[in-house]
């Protein structure tokens, strides 16, 4: 049993990538930490958990960084995906921080590796931990544990006291039995709200029932709540969240990475009322992944349907599930529970539109393209009328929420009134939306959680000493 | 996974296991840079039975990617390689022994081994002891020929010879029905049978890249890897003492027992001390390393199969010390007896991982150089 009586210099709340590098560096700064984790050990770490990579400046070619990435080609990357719903200045100390960001989790066991197969051409700019992200977390547990980080799992905080944005103690479940622990300052790194269904449902109705929470099911938002209602600014559009195309017959929560679908700029997406509704071929999927779990958000039921050929099999990474094969697109329609005649008519129509003569390259843009269709297909147009033909069905996978708690650049949390609270912290997914307003760049999750957890880890260790 | 699972076909279970489990690893491959498996893994789309035995031979059971495993129980997915491909690696030396009515002794290997074990141990001593004069067992034998005038060199020779010979020829038709089953006209040329080679000699698969395995926990080591290659030259060692002894013997006339320092008994040492050292490691790590991905259904076998090898080095270190006293009689009747019984449960034991691991590695290096054209 962790002597709770005792108070500790710093608390930190949550178990994922932020907390650990928040945990580790506040004790490598000389103060007794303790970190709580709500989910039990074999569930530990957060979303950080599905994570496989993050996103590093670098000025030259490193081990496992190949050429060179330059904080005006991150800014720009970052401007672009954020449509300028960004902190210029959180973004760029985040950006030049990146680059130390793998030597500090290298120095805590973590080891990268080159990227290799399936992973949208990353090589340059993201740097993978080799096994993912669950490997990466074990190391960081193990050297949280060797530094002396007292580690509470099955653990959430449930309330933070704190008046006028002083924070005195927690109020946590500890193995189901409540519990109080005192700090001089806390951390929160408790991820964001979207395994929260009642929470989704204030925005989004009965649609939230349908949204598959791909990463951790302990994502609840409690302390993002708690502290919001304590007076905290917040940060970032509550109704909105990343999400991606993901596999309908998905388990509701903690599938992770391998239930999203790659199929769709090498098929027809059509919705339960067998109609199209976007350009599957707008861009190359690295860029467009991420729209796709919205767009199917939208949908009627949430449900769409990615309808292909047997050309198209080997296009795509393979998927865990198999498709759905059927002779004919009539067929293939009954299985479903589709329109027979509305998708064969849908697909023939298709069909017609395809400007004949394009030279198909599923890794480029090929201008392979419909003409007079609406929405077109702009890229991989290839006729669908070779059987088998099959179907992946679809839903809205959510990723993360976007709405967070409002940061200074010591990763203070901003009250009310303006000022930066006395000694409560925040880093990762609860703060990213400072600088991740809408979007997302592959790997940046994880640099935001390292380059913040460092620095409210020091942070917290300096308000804990004075 | 496991319980719900419906049956697809004839497959085993075991099959079905693997076939998910790779399903999902293929849509994942996180694990891509850990070891030999991966990279064979997303050469394909569908995983035939073939392809399953073939991946599950390939594993050399460092566990790297249960640990690092987001699918890992208790996720209801329930992805755990390792334990699955050990399974499926025991079925196979069931599937393919020969001859094939010795299949069923590996389900059951650790008594198998065990038996045969104290049985030819046991059948050794009291048969020395029974036919042997007094007079000679147990008294100091020295000079040229002393352990022949134990046992005398024919009946030595017949024995654990015809029990090598057998259990060699056993092991070679054994690996051809699992190639052609499994890697049905693939061509191999030099090039990928020196690339396995190497990945058998430096055992790289166990490297992890240099960091090393989860041998006990999801912390890195390379414990089973120095264990591994402690046996492995440690064997390669006493096999050289044998030999060198045989050339001694029937080329040179130079009869045992060789002076300390000479070939056969300075290999015979130190390749004995490695192998005490190698296997107790091997043991050690079993003890201790964490369950989860641990087919335990298995241990006993393992077990069996890794002490009978350190009792084979311990009773051959034994005899050396006590070759000049009145001991050595019934010392040699037990490390001789010990030694026809690994040679005969050689097929069927734990021992043939090495033969399927190197055609698997084989296998491997073949389609890999194939793929790359």
């Amino acid at each position: 049993m962790p002597d709770l009586s005792r108070p500790y210099d710093v608390l930190v709340c949550g178990g994922g990538n932020a907390a650990l590098c928040a945990a580790i560096t506040a004790r490598q700064h000389g103060a007794s930490v303790i970190l709580a984790e709500h989910a039990p050990k074999s569930m530990r770490g957060g979303n950080s958990r599905h994570t496989r990579n993050l996103r590093a400046l670098h000025p030259a070619p490193t081990e496992v960084l190949t050429e060179s990435y330059l904080e005006e080609e991150y800014w720009d990357d970052l401007l672009r995906v954020t449509g300028g719903k960004t902190d210029e200045a959180l973004a760029r100390m985040t950006i030049r921080a990146s680059q130390h960001a793998p030597g500090f989790l290298k120095e805590c066991g973590v080891v990268f590796q080159p990227s290799l197969s399936g992973t949208l051409s990353l090589s340059r700019t993201n740097a993978f931990f080799l096994g993912g992200g669950k490997a990466l977390v074990n190391a960081l547990y193990r050297t949280a544990e060797k530094l002396g980080v007292v580690i509470l799992y099955d653990t959430e905080v449930q309330h933070l006291d704190a008046r006028d944005g002083f924070f005195t103690e927690a109020l946590v479940s500890h193995r189901g039995f409540p519990e109080r622990i005192r700090a001089k300052a806390v951390v929160a790194s408790s991820g964001g709200f979207q395994a929260n269904r009642h929470w989704m449902r204030q925005y989004w109705g009965d649609a939230a029932d349908n949204f598959q929470i791909r990463g951790t099911p302990y994502a609840q938002g409690r302390l993002l709540r708690d502290l919001l209602d304590q007076g905290a600014q917040e940060v970032g559009d509550p109704t909105q969240f990343h999400a991606v195309a993901n596999d309908a017959r998905a388990p509701m929560e903690d599938g992770g990475l391998a239930m999203r679908l790659d199929c769709v700029p090498f098929s027809v997406v059509v919705n339960e009322r067998v109609e199209r509704f976007y350009d599957e071929g707008e861009d190359t999927w690295p860029k467009r992944y991420a729209i796709w779990g919205r767009l199917i958000a939208q949908q009627p039921n949430q449900r769409a349907f990615a309808i292909t050929d047997s050309q198209a099999l080997h296009d795509y990474l393979p998927s865990v599930f198999p498709p759905i094969f059927a002779d004919t697109i009539e067929e293939l329609a009954g299985k479903l529970g589709l329109d027979a005649g509305k998708l064969a008519k849908v697909v023939a129509d298709y069909n017609a539109s395809v400007v004949p003569g394009g030279r198909f390259n599923g890794q480029k843009l090929d201008g392979c393209r419909t003409d007079g269709l609406t929405p077109p297909k702009s890229n991989w147009a290839r006729r669908i009328d070779r059987p088998p033909f099959h179907a992946h069905p679809l839903r809205p996978g959510i990723t993360f929420t976007f709405l967070g708690l409002r940061v200074n650049d010591r990763a203070r949390v901003l009250m009310a009134d303006g000022k930066p609270s006395a000694n409560i912290l925040a880093s990762g997914e609860i703060m990213a939306g400072n600088i991740l307003g809408q979007g997302y760049l592959a790997g940046f999750g994880m640099t935001i959680g390292t380059v913040f957890g460092r620095i409210a880890g020091e942070e917290a260790a300096k308000l804990a000493r004075n | 996974m496991a319980d719900g699972m419906l049956p697809r076909s004839e497959d085993s279970e075991a099959i079905q296991h693997a076939r998910r489990q790779m399903e999902v690893c293929n849509a994942c491959r996180y694990c891509e840079s850990y070891c030999a498996v991966f990279p064979a893994m997303t050469l394909r789309r569908e995983f035939t039975t073939g392809d399953l035995t073939h991946l599950a031979n390939l594993c050399h059971n460092c566990k790297g990617c249960y640990h690092a495993c987001q699918y890992a129980p208790p996720h209801p997915f329930g992805i755990n390689i390792p334990a699955t491909f050990a399974q499926l690696r025991q079925e196979s030396y069931s599937a393919y022994a020969w001859p094939a009515f010795m299949g069923p002794v590996f389900e059951r290997n650790g008594g198998f081994v065990t038996l045969v074990a104290a049985l030819v141990a046991t059948l050794a001593l009291v048969l020395t002891a029974a036919i042997q004069d007094p007079a000679i067992l147990y008294s100091a034998q020295r000079g040229t020929g002393a352990f022949f005038r134990v046992i005398p060199l024919w009946l030595m020779t017949l024995l654990a010879g015809g029990a090598f010979l057998f259990a060699l020829f056993a092991m070679v038709m054994a690996g051809r029905r699992y190639w052609r089953a499994t890697a049905p006209g693939l061509s191999v040329g030099p090039a990928p049978a020196k690339d396995a080679a190497l990945d058998i000699l430096t055992m790289r698969n166990l490297g992890g890249g240099g960091h090393g395995c989860n041998d006990l926990d999801d912390g890195f080591a390379q414990h089973r890897r120095w264990f591994h290659h402690a046996v492995f030259y440690g064997f390669l060692l006493c096999f050289a003492a044998t030999t060198t002894g045989f050339f001694y013997h029937h080329l040179f006339g130079w009869k045992s027992p060789h002076a300390f320092l000479s070939l056969p008994v300075q290999f015979g040492t130190w390749g004995g001390v490695l192998l005490c050292i190698g296997t107790a490691g091997m043991l050690w790590v079993k003890a201790v390393t964490d369950p989860a991905p641990v087919a335990r259904q298995l241990l006993g076998g393992e077990v069996a199969f890794v002490a009978l090898l350190f009792l084979v080095a311990a009773t051959g270190l034994l005899l050396l010390a006590v070759r000049h006293t009145g001991a050595m009689g019934l010392m040699l009747a037990l490390h001789i007896g010990l030694v026809i019984a690994f040679f005969l449960t050689m097929p069927y034991s734990k021992m043939v991982h090495g033969m399927y691991r190197g055609l698997a590695l084989l296998r491997a290096r073949a389609e890999q150089r194939k793929a790359r054209g």
